[in-house]
């Protein structure tokens, strides 16, 4: 009759877009890097069926320090939507002072004033050639921005993970995802309620 | 050969358990017995090297008899388990025992699927072309017109050859005999056992409690004659045309061929297994 | 064993059961491809080879039911897994299992039903068939996994049951815990206990394949050991011959039944989280347990004086663990998705003790920690 201790924190993420994106691999890759080499606690579950090939796909990531009960997500902290489709679908199970981050290349319509766009699938398919990456260029964006997992960690992961022969290729796509959300002023961004604090 | 009957009853029976046998008189049940038990006697197996499994139905009371690793599993299922054990333990003699409705009915699939897999078994089916113990309801291999109790007014369905299924279905090697034929079926039987991959024994033999005794084909005499008098061999059969052979049982050895047998196989795998371990 | 001993790993349910069937020494699986189950056939096809065991995929479920008694029988630790439409095909050589006593485990990942249902959807529907769906009274265990690392261990412990009491075990998974990725430290393979069954020392002479010892449970010898023996689906005797005689019969029926509840205090596994002083408890199992904490953990917030009994075995039903808990609680909640399957067992046991409620959810979807919440506030 032991007891777990009651959850004080809980971070939850989803990767979203269509099938073949890839979203599925970079949710993997991330929670490898945060719960086998950062040794955080982590539940990484995802849309499964049909709808997993083509069409709109889902993962999700539940990160705490402390075991995780309910394995899915309850409130949004970080949303990483693909294309428009899982952007419309998914906005509003993000939580108000969550992080929305679209793949601009692919999401036209924004359904907020707080949000990141960085063109993933462009730089993927101009810069470095091969549109497949885009995943990559987008998980390294999302782990600079949600500050939960350590980097190199990430790095590590990812190679891991990848088929021989595309390691470079694929830590390139980490690092220009990561280049590109440090030029991003996260708290400067719109927020859900101004309190007298932050007017001053 | 008196002599060595009596030993292989002897040595090969349970005989101070579970007898009297549960097969009418005149069964050829006990003629198949017999056949095996000679087959296995000249090649001198040791008793604790062989595994004999059967289904559900006269045929599958066999083991009972036989002090042997016996196995009496469920209607259809014996190759099943056979497989099973064969793959646990490559080394062991494995021989299924079925009937008609037993193998080529409910486990159909099984039977079909363990020719194509080709194990190192041996599977000896019985074929009396009734299902004898629930009284005498047809079979796939009950002929067309013919009445049994679940086809009073005539059989409309018409009856599939064993040997031949097995033979499209890639056994190794497939030999049919009848239990008139009784040195034939455990030469058969010993070819059947020394061979290297799945080998199937089509045994037609005689329910003339059941089956014989429906469609006006007298006692089991007069059904082991009429074996008798239908067989003709392989290589006879092969002078003949199609119209010519008509209502004729071909006996002997059907096929005989050299395949990769997949418990061998499997070793191969576990070599190119090991050496990507830790890979996972 | 197999090289991943200490290593802190990702997994999905499904491949920490099949490293947990490894580490408890399964080393022979027989499987069909199923959706939510393959993973297992997968993981297995690939690992087993390496450490010298035996993967096959055989025509269909009976067919795979049938090889691993088969290679049970041979001495082999074996398992098969499947879900739902596949379970249904396991039922009647699991019975053979039962009454000839052939140690295996049986996964069964559940999906939702009936018939093809609704295969990438979780579900618990399978509850009642997992104790019931063989034909005849029958001794079975049934254990259910909640999370990644449960199904690495619960793996072990129902191969474990399975050996000790010669009883197939079967362990329901669901979609949403078959599919969870979740981190998993392996353990040094020997910090595992493992349980093998008891092989004859008799001399072969003088063996009696079918007579219990004290527990119940009878010696098993492996075919060409030179224990030479007769196994059947049919009631047989000590020396496993079939038999009709009533004192036979009901002396064999007797031990298949004594054996098990001989051993419920070792069988009945549950875990509980702040029942100490609660006056409402929930009672869950497999991933509706992770909601129910959820929940609970919320309402104490709130001051509500509510704790979760989690069931690991199903069946036998740990009676001795829930009975008191019902003296103990005004009310109880037993949320699950299927119409009741679990909570009819709570009833049975309760006898009018406290209010059991219950919340059935069947369209496919995980019950959330909201739901439960919302109806923990009404009790």
């Amino acid at each position: 009759m032991n007891a777990l201790k009651t959850i004080t924190d809980r971070y939850e993420l989803r990767f979203s877009g269509s099938g073949g994106q890839g979203l599925i691999t970079a949710a993997v890759v991330f929670s490898e890097a945060v719960g086998v080499y950062d040794g955080k606690y982590v539940c990484q579950t995802q849309s499964y069926g049909p709808e997993a090939r083509g069409g709109k796909s889902k993962a999700e990531v539940v990160i705490s320090e402390t075991p995780i009960d309910y394995p899915k997500s309850l409130n949004l902290d970080f949303l990483l939507a693909m294309n428009q489709a899982a952007c419309d679908a998914y906005f509003y199970d993000l939580n108000a002072d969550g992080l929305l981050l679209v793949d601009s290349t692919l999401v036209e319509q924004y359904p907020t004033s707080r949000i990141i766009g960085i063109p993933f699938t462009d730089i993927a398919k101009n810069e470095l050639g091969k549109e497949v990456v885009a995943n990559m260029v987008a998980l390294g964006a999302v782990g600079r921005l949600c500050q939960k997992v350590n980097l190199e960690n990430l790095e590590k992961a990812l190679l891991q993970r990848v088929p021989k022969g595309t390691e470079k290729l694929n830590s390139k796509a980490l690092q220009r995802g990561i280049e590109e959300a440090e030029k991003i002023d996260v708290l400067g961004l719109p927020r859900s309620i101004i309190t007298d604090d932050d007017e001053v | 050969m008196a002599v060595t009957a009596q030993k292989i009853r002897h040595e090969y029976l349970r005989h101070n358990k579970k007898f009297p046998h549960v097969w009418c008189p005149g069964c050829g049940n006990g003629i198949v017995m017999a056949a095996l038990l000679r087959a296995i006697y000249r090649m001198e197996i040791s008793k604790d090297d062989v595994v004999l499994a059967s289904g559900i139905g006269c045929s599958g009371r066999m083991p009972t008899y036989l002090d042997f690793n016996t196995l009496h599993t469920t209607h259809g299922r014996a190759l099943t388990f056979a497989t099973g054990v064969k793959l646990a333990k490559p080394d062991l003699n494995v021989v299924a025992i079925m009937g008609d409705g037993d193998a080529t009915a409910i486990g159909g699939n099984h039977f079909i699927h363990a020719a194509r897999r080709n194990l190192n078994l041996t599977a000896i089916i019985i074929n009396n072309s009734i299902y004898g113990m629930t009284g005498g309801q047809y079979s796939p291999t009950t002929p067309f017109g013919s009445t049994s109790t679940t086809s009073v007014y005539g059989h409309i369905e018409h009856d599939f050859s064993i040997a031949e299924l097995a033979v499209t279905a890639g056994a190794s090697f497939v030999a049919r005999a009848t239990v008139y034929h009784g040195e034939l079926m455990d030469r058969l039987i010993e070819q059947a056992m020394r061979k290297r991959g799945f080998a199937v024994v089509e045994v037609i033999s005689n329910c003339h409690v059941q089956y014989g005794r429906r469609n006006k084909l007298g006692g089991a005499v007069d059904m082991l004659t009429s074996f008798k008098e239908n067989s003709i061999t392989v290589s006879k059969a092969e002078k003949l045309s199609p119209e010519e052979l008509e209502g004729k049982t071909t006996i002997g050895v059907l096929t005989d061929r050299e395949m990769p047998i997949s418990t061998e196989e499997y070793k191969k795998v576990r070599e190119r297994a090991s050496k990507t371990k830790g890979k996972i | 064993m197999f090289n991943q001993e200490n290593k802190r790993l990702l997994l999905q349910g499904n491949e920490a059961i099949a490293y947990g069937a490894l580490a408890a020494g399964c080393r022979f699986f027989a499987g069909y491809p199923i959706t939510p189950a393959t993973e297992i056939s997968e993981m297995l096809a690939t690992m087993l080879p390496q450490v010298g065991g035996t993967f096959v995929q055989m025509e269909d479920e009976i067919a795979s039911m049938g090889a691993i008694i088969g290679a049970s029988l041979a001495g082999e630790k074996t398992m098969t897994a499947t879900s739902g439409p596949g379970f249904s095909l396991m039922q009647e050589n699991l019975g053979y299992a039962c009454i000839a006593e052939v140690p295996c485990v049986v996964v069964n990942v559940m999906r939702g039903g009936p018939s093809t249902g609704l295969p990438t959807c979780p579900s618990q529907g399978d509850v009642q068939m997992a104790r019931w769906g063989t034909h005849g009274d029958h001794p079975i265990i049934v254990m259910a996994v909640s999370s990644v690392s449960d199904s690495f261990s619960i793996t072990i412990k129902a191969f474990n049951l399975s050996e000790q009491y010669r009883v197939p075990v079967v362990l329901l998974s669901d979609e949403v815990v078959a599919h969870t990725r979740e981190c998993v430290q392996l353990p040094d393979q020997k910090s595992i206990r493992v349980v093998d069954r008891i092989r004859p020392s008799v001399p072969p002479d003088w063996y009696k394949p079918y007579e219990g010892d004290n527990r119940g449970v009878p010696h098993m010898a492996a075919f060409g050991d030179g224990y030479r023996h007769h196994v059947t689906g049919l009631v047989h005797d000590e020396y496993g011959f079939p038999t009709q005689k009533p004192n036979e019969v009901q002396q064999f029926q007797n031990r298949l039944t004594k054996k098990i509840t001989r051993g419920f205090s070792e069988i009945m596994m549950t875990k509980g989280f702040m029942l100490e002083d609660a006056e409402i408890a929930v009672i869950a199992y497999g991933s509706v347990a992770r909601s129910a904490l959820k929940a609970v953990e919320d309402a104490r917030k709130q001051g509500v004086k509510v704790g979760l009994l989690q069931l690991i075995t199903l069946f036998p039903f740990p009676r001795s663990h829930v009975s008191p808990l019902l003296e103990q609680c005004r009310a109880v909640l037993v949320p699950e998705m299927n119409m009741g399957q679990i909570s009819r067992e709570v009833q049975r046991v309760n006898q009018n003790k406290c209010v059991v409620a219950k919340h059935n959810r069947i369209d496919g979807q995980f019950i959330t920690p909201n739901e439960i919440y919302a109806q923990l506030i009404k009790l």
